[in-house]
């Protein structure tokens, strides 16, 4: 195709940036910018929307390009910023800065309508790729909202737009986008279902590893759960087949602590040997649930005090874990039994196991070990009275629960036992764990989510980060390992900074949004499974209900390019459909009627043939009516064209007589 | 048999013509009114579309390989809505009817311009018309649906109207679609006029016009009139055009423009110097007459109907 080119020495500004595109540009660059805030450091996101604002202002300003120098130190200046904060230029956060930056640069350079049109098409991409840092419903919607300021710009880009220059038109501008993508929603829904998902990625598997989420870490020092504490996000769903267990039975065990030195508690070795699960007696009936599991990047999942059954590609450890195969980057689902009323190894303990379970590093917190030697003293076979002992000392000790624990020293259990007095679960369960190994009974620290929002709408229960909680298992000869939640025996609690922390004991402060967030979560339950979580296997099973049993991707390309023919066919139609020419008044609406009526038998109107002359011939044409035409047609010239305004009655009169005219059509 | 297959594939090519007229480039001309349907109107990406499709190849791809839904889903939105545009781009000329053509006298070597009229409801502020290299935008107003274009001319004598390109580029300038139209109408183009030498005759006109001129009086302007003999002053007093008559001091001696004078120079100079005297002639308002090669006679006179029909004579000569 030729080019157009501009005819030398006229509208050489065509090829320039008007400012209302310009304008629109920057606007779709701070919104790409914003997108992608959450996951790049605000001083770089900032540097970047003040250089965007400067180059607004500057254009607005001088209307002149900006020196070529001051673009090349922001390419070059760009690389090295990102690389200074991460380390490296490659990965998902460096990539999305640098391409951030760069197209600011765009922005910078941008004064032709080539440039602006790039500019838009590089803006739409990474907006895209904000997606993939985050693909919750509110941030999706966000995101496409902001295609449509880059939708405008490619308007305002083009011929039409009144003023074309500064802010008005831009409302146009907005109008023919939004239509635009409203009308194609059904387009892309169908292309979204249809569009055949990749089994395996082309190229090497995403590294999710590598996102920065908040998420229950494989160990736990004092502090560590804080974070966690204070998150609102989802953790799980989980929808029970019968009714809903009592809120103090709700304890969901991810992941089971053995090893202590002095600081952290870890998984230690146990967790990594292939020694079988211990033996489970089971007392009353099973519980069954679904639980969807949003992403965590860890490999342990988390069920109901005690899962007795192994989803498919999980397996127990020997702690009754459930250990998933591979790092949980997807939405998981999942469906587990488990026995609320159990005896876990209730006869004898694996001796390697006691061991692990009675470790303590040497060294450290002589008097939590003295004070627990004295119960043992006192209390002689007694475990049981031991446990009671420790308890009592939480409820009456002056203990109090506060998200904002001092910090301890090296002897950490001594100083939180017996002078800070002050923290929350995690203390509570670490120091409790340890008092029990210094008296000789196993014990063992379990971090998993307690609590919960049973969601009375949708019947299911809501389980957030802030529902993260830490507590005990002691073993007992004869009743075998028994959960003991030391931070439950709390009796003065403290929620003034405790932020959106809700699960850990019992209800907990909650902020006055959060029960409508909990109530919303419906929604994002919704998005998260038919859209987030529509994957190859979901969508094989997409054409269920015409009976096919599997379809592969070649029937569903098929499928999609029936269904994009058929679509671009309609909406060619829709486009061609016309409003009927629209009379301007009564007279010519009776006069277009009557046309029509005559054209049904054979005489059409000529493009150029007077209403006179039109009569005359349907006179020649239909003898038999030519009375009436002759009247007809002094009437309408004499309407039409006597005066400038037809009187309205013999209008009326003219409009019946056509109502009553029916033309025979001719008999040859 | 032969004969037969022969026979359907001329119908067949035949009813391939009819149906898509514009398929072939030579396509016969047409005569007013030419509506813009469906069959003659073609459309294709423009680069800025080409490059936003690979664009959208490019999301496709990334999202399915991340398997990232959320991004799939706005990958789709983006290509159904930047797709659909095309039946926006399409429907900008679907259905635009050229209905009368007027084009304005124009000198050869210079763009004469041609006043069109759409018979259209409809706004079409993206339409431009193309008749050589150079784009020209048309908007259309709501209800006003005329435009005016320019056709460059390069000989005298009547030229056939080019082929005219109409196309647009709404909404987003991704795709572009365009129709050919071509018409049977005729522009007739004067002939460059000469006006830098004075004739080799004594009688210079412009001496003659100089000296010849004095002021008598007003007139209503009349369609026709040269612009700058309109008493603009006058005028803005009397609410309408008044032009200025000058007194004819010889109404008798009518400048004499004569072919066979201008001996010793080639037959378009000719031409072209009688042209240029007759545009000075008519701008002074001085009578003329034009003694034609083979010595027909035109004039005296100094009106407009004088002057087009001087400038046809010219602009017909073989």
């Amino acid at each position: 195709m030729k080019r157009p080119q501009a005819p030398p020495g006229t509208r050489i500004e065509a090829w320039e940036l008007a400012p209302l595109p310009f304008n629109l540009l920057c606007i779709t660059v701070l919104c790409v910018l914003a997108a992608h805030a959450p996951h790049t450091p605000a001083w770089y996101t900032a540097a970047l929307v003040v250089v965007g604002i400067a180059r607004w202002w500057q254009r607005r300003q001088q209307h002149r390009r900006v020196p070529a120098w001051l673009r090349v130190l922001m390419l070059v200046a760009v690389p090295i910023a990102v690389v200074a904060t991460y380390g490296t230029p490659f990965g998902r956060e460096p990539g999305a800065a640098i391409v951030c930056g760069l197209l600011v640069v765009k922005l910078l350079e941008s004064e032709r309508l080539r440039d602006a049109r790039m500019a838009v098409g590089f803006a739409c991409f990474i907006l895209m790729s904000a997606l993939l840092f985050d693909q919750s419903l509110g941030f999706t919607i966000v995101v496409g909202l902001m295609l449509l300021p880059a939708l405008a710009t490619l308007r305002a880009l083009e011929p039409g737009m009144p003023g074309e220059s500064g802010w008005s038109g831009w409302l146009p501008a907005f109008k023919t986008g939004t239509g635009l993508l409203v009308a194609s929603l059904p387009a892309a829904l169908l292309g979204f279902l249809l569009i055949p998902r990749l089994s395996v990625p082309l190229w090497g598997a995403p590294d999710n590893n590598s996102i920065a989420r908040t998420g229950m870490s494989d160990q736990m020092a004092p502090g560590d759960l804080h974070s966690l504490l204070s998150d609102d996000s989802v953790a799980m769903r989980i929808g029970f087949d019968g009714p809903l267990p009592p809120e103090d039975q709700r304890y969901f065990r991810g992941m089971v602590l053995w090893h202590f030195d002095g600081r952290s508690w870890t998984p230690g070795a146990v967790a990594q040997r292939p020694w079988p699960p211990a033996p489970t007696a089971i007392q009353g009936p099973l519980t069954r649930y679904d639980v969807t599991l949003l992403p965590s990047n860890q490999h342990w999942l988390f069920a109901l005090d005690m899962p007795v059954t192994a989803p498919e590609g999980t397996r127990f450890g020997p702690d009754h874990t459930l250990w998933s195969d591979k790092p949980v980057n997807q939405p998981l689902h999942y469906r587990v039994e488990s026995a609320l009323d159990y005896r876990l190894a209730p006869e004898a303990l694996d001796p390697r196991i006691r061991a692990a379970a009675l470790q303590l590093p040497a060294g450290y917190d002589p008097r939590a070990r003295a004070l627990a030697a004295h119960w043992r003293r006192e209390a002689g076979h007694d475990d049981a009275a031991i446990i009671r002992d420790a308890l009592d000392l939480f409820h009456d000790g002056g203990f109090v629960y506060d998200l904002n624990a001092p910090l301890l020293g090296r002897n950490s259990i001594d100083d939180f036992l017996f002078d800070t007095k002050t923290g929350f679960c995690e203390h509570y369960s670490s120091s409790f764990t340890f008092l029990m190994r210094a008296a000789g009974i196993p014990a063992r620290v379990v971090v998993g989510y307690q609590g919960g929002y049973w969601n009375d709408f949708a019947h299911y229960l809501l389980v957030r980060q802030s529902d993260a909680h830490a507590w005990s298992e002691v073993w007992l000869k004869g009743r075998g390992w028994v959960r003991i939640d030391p931070t439950a025996a709390v009796s003065r609690v403290v929620y003034a900074n405790a932020g959106g922390a809700a699960g850990d004991v019992g209800g907990g402060n909650t902020s006055w949004w959060m029960p409508w967030q909990n109530r919303l979560d419906v929604v994002n339950r919704w998005w998260d499974q038919t859209v987030v979580g529509f994957d190859a296997l979901k969508q094989s099973q997409l054409f269920h209900p015409f009976g096919i049993r599997r379809a592969t991707a070649q029937m569903l390309g098929i499928a999609l390019a029936v269904l994009v023919f058929v679509a671009l066919g309609l909406g060619a139609l829709l486009a061609t459909l016309r409003p009927r020419d629209k009379p301007r008044d009564a007279l010519a609406a009776a006069q277009l009627r009557l046309q029509r009526r005559l054209a049904r038998i054979g005489i059409t109107r000529g493009a150029s043939e007077g209403p006179r002359d039109f009569y005359h011939r349907c006179k020649a044409m239909l003898p038999a009516s030519a009375k009436v035409l002759d009247s007809l047609a002094d009437e309408y010239l004499h309407l039409r064209y006597a005066s400038s305004e037809p009187p309205p009655e013999r209008a009326r009169a003219f409009v019946r007589h056509v109502r009553h005219f029916r033309p025979r059509r001719v008999v040859k | 048999m032969n004969a037969t297959a022969h026979r359907e594939r001329r119908t067949i090519a035949g009813r391939i013509r009819r149906r898509i007229p514009g398929l072939a480039h030579g396509r016969a001309p047409e005569s007013l009114p030419v509506t813009l349907d469906r069959r003659r109107i073609y459309i294709v990406p423009t680069r800025a579309g080409l490059g936003f499709g690979v664009l959208l190849v490019a999301m496709l791809v990334g999202a399915l390989n991340y398997q990232n839904n959320a991004a799939l889903l706005l990958t789709c939105m983006l290509g159904a809505t930047l797709a659909s545009s095309m039946l926006l781009t399409w429907r900008e000329l679907h259905g635009l009817t050229l209905h009368s053509l007027h084009a304005e006298h124009g000198f050869c070597d210079a763009r004469l311009a041609v006043h069109l009229t759409f018979d259209d409801g409809r706004a079409r502020p993206g339409l431009h018309i193309a008749l050589d290299d150079i784009q020209q935008p048309c908007p259309l107003a709501r209800h006003s649906g005329r435009t005016t274009i320019t056709v460059p001319t390069d000989t005298r004598g009547w030229m056939r109207l080019p082929r005219m390109r109409l196309s647009n580029t709404l909404p987003f300038g991704l795709f572009r679609a365009w129709s050919w139209i071509t018409l049977h109408q005729r522009l007739l183009v004067y002939p460059r006029p000469l006006h830098d030498k004075p004739p080799s005759d004594a009688d210079a006109p412009h001496a003659r016009i100089a000296g010849g001129d004095e002021f008598a009086g007003l007139r209503d302007y009349r369609a026709g009139d040269p612009v700058r003999h309109i008493a603009w002053k006058a005028s803005a007093r009397n609410q309408h055009l008044l032009v200025r008559e000058f007194d004819r001091a010889a109404p008798g001696q009518p400048l004499c423009f004569d072919w066979r004078a201008l001996s010793g120079f080639d037959r378009e100079t000719r031409i072209s110097r009688l042209t240029g005297w007759i545009c000075d002639a008519y701008d002074a308002a001085h009578p003329w007459l034009l003694i034609l090669e083979d010595g027909r006679v035109r004039g005296p006179a100094s009106d407009a109907a004088h002057y087009h029909r001087c400038l046809t004579e010219l602009a017909e000569l073989p």
